[in-house]
């Protein structure tokens, strides 16, 4: 397992939760290490375009994380700002995202006060359409911290659903490569069996 | 739809887990980092670590470090955080957010500073008041041991403008007395607030929980005894509602 180094994004709790499962996993922002990755996680925590642009301070990642994704089709997974990357722009900057899916990331605004942003805590998703993630799950709870959510073109790529004032696509998917806007490696034991998953998936 | 919270504040006073009452006598409840684990095994949502040791300098990472490796939730910290250098360490340990009080107090310019780098959401400040005859209700720093000229409200919303994405606030004069929360300023604060709002001191039960979560705008508590003491009076019993009885209201 291989997870993309996107500058500010702190991984502490990830590294956590996969040492405990068991899971081995190199942080990398060199695209000669990940060139050996069998599955990808793009975790992130921040703005959307300091991770955009650190990225493209770092030679030929870009390249080779669209590579391993669209061409050699290895299961990746965008967690939170991870996710948003994968699409194409947000409403949250000026840089292009990664293109890998295609959709845009908007703000969440609403007139009622009962909806703070950012959508804070522990929140229900429902699956939009069956995938390796969600196998065996009676009930899927998972926490989330977000202010921006995914819009993405086309419906059949929204793989869960959640509710916060509106439906948004908590989870999307396209092939191999997945997006959670949802914190797996703070969300105990759905967060554990969801990632143990993904690298069935 | 978006599950209020219940979250156990927990006290580190000098390495031991501790409960206070209106902020004195630390009584011993336990080894932290075995206490925090039980909460984890309970799939507790969510856990708040605050420091307040008294002549504590800087955070005990090691101890914080421990208790992040095998705590699969978020995780707030605060206590002598009093620095960007600080705030970074702890994120980098596995926490999610940063809790500022006395630091935020002395130089609101922190909260902008953790916020613009980490972001609102891992930016919270802790809010401590006490009311009396002749200072009217005040904001306390050093826990609760030093009056300051700021009311909570404003401060608050201070606060919020200077990019803080949460705010705990802790009435003194209720914590650990088992005597219901200070609702009427928690439910004007919330009022006022745009962002989360936990509020914290003086829970008694369960029910008293989901009447106020029925009843008010409240959607975030704040636990203390609660979850470390079996009933009033009673020895130490490290215990979380499950998660239905909260939401079946």
């Amino acid at each position: 397992m291989h997870i993309v180094n996107c500058g500010a994004g702190n991984i502490g709790s990830l590294l956590n939760m996969l040492k405990f499962l068991n899971i081995e996993a190199k942080v990398t922002d060199d695209w000669r290490e990940l060139s050996n990755a069998s599955r990808i996680i793009l975790p992130g925590v921040g703005a959307f375009d300091n991770a955009m642009s650190y990225l493209e301070t770092r030679d030929g990642l870009i390249d080779e994380l669209k590579n391993k994704a669209l061409n050699e089709r290895i299961p990746t997974l965008g967690i939170c700002l991870g996710m948003q990357l994968l699409l194409e722009s947000s409403a949250e900057g000026t840089s292009h995202g990664l293109g890998i899916i295609s959709g845009v990331c908007e703000r969440f605004s609403f007139d009622d006060n009962n909806y703070n942003v950012p959508h804070m805590g522990w929140n229900n998703v429902t699956i939009s359409k069956p995938s390796p993630l969600s196998e065996n799950f009676d009930e899927m709870r998972f926490y989330f911290v977000h202010s921006y959510y995914c819009k993405v073109s086309r419906s059949e790529d929204v793989l869960f659903t959640t509710n916060y004032g509106t439906n948004f696509a908590s989870g999307i998917s396209n092939g191999n490569v997945y997006g959670v806007q949802f914190h797996p490696e703070k969300s105990h034991k759905f967060g554990m069996k969801l990632l143990k998953n993904f690298m069935q998936a | 739809m978006l599950q209020k919270r219940l979250i156990p504040v927990l006290l580190l006073c000098d390495g031991m887990l501790a409960k206070t009452q209106k902020f004195k006598r630390p009584c011993y409840i336990g080894d932290p980092v075995n206490t925090i684990r039980i909460f984890n095994e309970l799939e507790v949502d969510e856990i708040i670590v605050l420091d307040i040791s008294r002549n504590r300098k800087v955070p005990e990472f090691e101890i914080l470090q421990e208790i992040a490796r095998e705590c699969f939730i978020p995780l707030s910290y605060g206590g002598s955080v009093n620095s960007l250098e600080t705030a970074e360490k702890i994120f980098a340990l596995g926490y999610e957010k940063i809790i500022l009080n006395t630091a935020a107090i002395n130089n609101p310019s922190i909260i902008s500073e953790i916020s613009n780098k980490f972001g609102s959401q891992a930016t919270v400040v802790s809010i401590d008041y006490k009311k009396s005859l002749i200072w009217g209700t005040k904001v306390y720093a050093d826990s609760g041991r030093k009056r300051t000229p700021l009311d909570p409200i404003p401060w608050a919303l201070k606060c919020q403008e200077n990019g803080a994405g949460e705010i705990l606030i802790t009435s003194i004069d209720h914590e650990g007395c088992w005597k219901g929360l200070d609702v009427d300023l928690a439910i004007r604060l919330r009022k006022s607030l745009r962002i989360p709002l936990i509020c914290h001191g003086g829970v008694p039960n369960i029910s008293y929980v989901e009447n106020l979560f029925f009843e008010t705008q409240i959607n975030a508590v704040g636990v203390g005894n609660l979850v470390v003491y079996q009933k009033q009076g009673m020895g130490v019993l490290i215990n979380y509602p499950k998660n239905k009885s909260i939401e079946t209201k």
